[in-house]
């Protein structure tokens, strides 16, 4: 027989309190588990909307001048010649510190050419990277391959006449239109897509940029900070961040972490209690018990052996437990919150060792007073509460 | 005799000069040696104890003044009437109660100059326990009980089932061992609690009021028990009331008022 034999049996014997004290500390780390797997789920949420939403950072060049909208944006005086963005600012931006946190890098030009006696605004894009920025496009068609290949917005094909396939002329070059956008709702609807070197060349501007759009992994990281550092490296161009409703969600997350962390500390504060009393009755009750070990020569650290793994075998076990109702509970609560659909099980070894550590330290911290009081007992008293 | 206290450093440790005396079968020719041999035969010895209580401004008296030297294979019983601090003496005697003044010397150790952890180990090493109403842990089978004293020892698990097994028959509970304390008979339970005090072989078995908790016949019957573990060498100390016991013990203590036969000044 060994003390865990002692602990494992007494705890056998005292089913029904036991009961309970398992119950108080796993509905703490229910709750814990339940909140950091939403909180997940939300920033998960949130970065996947931030993918979806494209560009989040804008580089024009400074300008006083008249000024033209893109996507609900000033761009500033692109009208007129300011050509104070080049072809060789784009590597520059990949230059900044925060580096990692930059995913694409679109520059553009734009341009207006005349086909068939309209006026038609014309922009020059990296179609690689464009296509990575707009993920929510839908082309019929194909992507445009090479410099004679274009993509037409949805309205200016309604308006040409023109269906993929078709030919083009712009500014007296032939190009082929390889595919017609599906309305987006946006200014992209009225452009027609072509390669940036292409509409450089056919405006005469080689080089020149208007714009340049850059998306950034940005749930985990001040977006201010990467335009900062980006206008540091371009100082004659405007940094922009493109503040949209996600930023109220970044927010919300934030509060809701917060709010989380509250909650969190409140209820295993109330799960250690719940284990502190429970604890500390049971080292009463067992007054008589712990005479006896002492009298046969228990040292105290015996003592305080047997109660710490009676506490530690609690925690272990509200550990898996509070673990697994909380993974079954974010399932259930996630996509109420999110919006999102749940489905899948994720289990996350960190999360869930996470969960039984925290569960075993909270048992043993909160039974430390009880088991050095438990040893502290004088084994004569002891031996007399009969 | 079984070396004790081996496993124990420095003062616990058995002197090796007692265990040279203790081998021979007779006590060696020189004076001076026949003088140890005197003082090493007592296996405890006690000179001028005090003990008293302060409660509030009151100071109770316990023991007095007490001196007692018990001697290796003795069977000490130590009478007197409720309040007569024999309770007290035991307690102290089992290492369980700091005297106010004077010391225990058990097999040469001042146990009241150990370490509280040291005096646990002490008590492990020396002692068997037989408390009144036999105190079994109410969860742990009979076995298990038995076992108690082991279960902090580095003895491997089937060595101390073997051990509990052993004794657990010579004290005539084969078969039992599975059963809850609540399962067994008042008697039963007091073999239980005398085979959990020996199963150590600790030198000194301490009993405190053995056959209070018992009707006459199996009262008897423990006595008897006690008798024949005596007989086989058994150094034993017995704290009761009923002056029948003392008849089966080779000497009666009384205290009254917390002195050996006497009065306290």
């Amino acid at each position: 027989m060994r003390l865990k034999d002692i602990s494992i049996n007494n705890l056998r014997r005292r089913k029904g309190k036991v009961f309970f004290l398992i119950l108080g500390l796993t509905i703490g780390i229910t709750t814990v588990v339940t909140l950091i797997s939403i909180t997940r789920m939300m920033n998960e949420d949130i970065s996947k909307k931030l993918d979806e939403f494209g560009a989040n950072i804008l580089i024009i060049p400074r300008s006083d001048d008249l000024s033209l909208s893109y996507g609900g944006m000033n761009i500033g005086g692109v009208s007129i010649d300011a050509q104070t963005l080049k072809d060789s600012d784009v590597p520059k931006i990949r230059q900044i510190e925060v580096r990692e946190n930059v995913s694409t890098v679109s520059p553009k030009l734009i341009g207006v050419v005349e086909i068939e006696g309209k006026k038609v605004p014309l922009m020059g894009v990296r179609f690689e990277e464009e296509l990575r920025l707009k993920k929510w496009w839908k082309i019929h068609g194909a992507e445009p391959k090479g410099r004679d290949e274009v993509l037409l917005g949805n309205e200016v094909a309604v308006r040409l006449f023109k269906s993929t396939g078709d030919s083009l002329p712009i500014n007296g070059k032939p190009v082929r239109i390889s595919g017609v956008l599906d309305e987006t709702g946006s200014q992209d609807d009225f452009l027609i897509f072509s390669d940036l070197t292409f509409v450089q060349e056919a405006m005469k501007k080689p080089g020149a940029l208007s714009l340049i759009e850059v998306s950034a992994f940005c749930n985990t990281c001040p977006i201010e900070e990467i335009v900062r550092q980006i206008s540091e490296k371009l100082p004659q161009a405007k940094v922009t961040a493109i503040k949209q409703t996600l930023q109220t969600k970044t927010e919300a997350l934030d509060h809701f972490k917060k709010f989380s962390v509250g909650i969190s500390i409140m209820v295993l504060l109330i799960g250690s209690l719940i284990v502190f009393t429970n604890m500390m009755a049971s080292v009463n009750e067992r007054k008589r018990e712990i005479g006896i070990f002492r009298a046969i020569g228990f040292r105290k650290s015996h003592v305080v052996r047997i109660i710490f793994l009676e506490a530690l075998i609690v925690g272990l076990i509200a550990g898996i437990v509070g673990y697994i109702f909380g993974l079954g509970v974010s399932q259930i609560i996630g996509p109420m919150v999110t919006g999102m659909k749940g489905g899948k099980i994720f289990i996350d070894p960190l999360l869930a060792i996470g969960a039984i550590l925290l569960s075993s330290l909270i048992g043993i911290l909160s039974s430390a007073y009880p088991a050095i009081h438990a040893s502290k007992m004088d084994p004569t008293t002891a031996l007399r509460a009969l | 005799m079984e070396v004790r206290g081996a496993s124990l450093a420095g003062d616990l440790r058995l002197k090796a000069e007692n265990r040279f005396y203790l081998k021979r079968s007779g006590p060696p020719a020189s004076s001076e040696t026949i003088l140890k041999w005197r003082i090493i035969m007592n296996l405890i010895e006690i000179k001028k104890l005090n003990k008293t209580y302060e409660s509030g401004e009151e100071r109770i008296l316990a023991l007095c003044d007490v001196d007692l030297n018990i001697e290796r294979g003795e069977f000490i019983s130590v009478m007197g009437p409720s309040g007569s601090g024999k309770s007290t003496l035991l307690t102290i005697l089992g290492g369980l109660n700091h005297p106010t003044k004077g010391d225990v010397i058990v097999d040469d150790i001042p146990i009241y100059k150990l370490s509280l952890e040291k005096l646990a180990d002490f008590r492990r090493e020396y002692l068997g326990f037989i408390f009144q109403s036999f105190q079994l842990i109410p969860y742990l089978t009979v076995v298990e009980n038995v076992m108690l004293p082991l279960s902090i020892t580095k003895r491997a698990n089937r060595e101390q089932v073997i051990m509990a097994e052993e004794i657990l028959e010579r004290i005539g509970l084969r078969g039992k061992g599975k059963r809850l304390p609540d399962q067994l008979s008042g008697g039963e339970q007091e073999r239980v609690a005398i085979a959990r005090a020996l199963v150590n072989s600790p030198p000194i078995l301490m009993a405190d009021e053995p056959t209070g908790n018992l009707d006459s016949k199996t009262g008897k019957e423990i006595m008897e028990l006690f008798k024949s573990l005596n007989e086989e060498g058994q150094t034993i100390v017995m704290v009761t009331h009923n002056p029948e016991n003392t008849a089966y013990s080779s000497r009666a203590i009384s205290l009254r008022d917390g002195r050996v036969d006497g009065n306290c000044s």
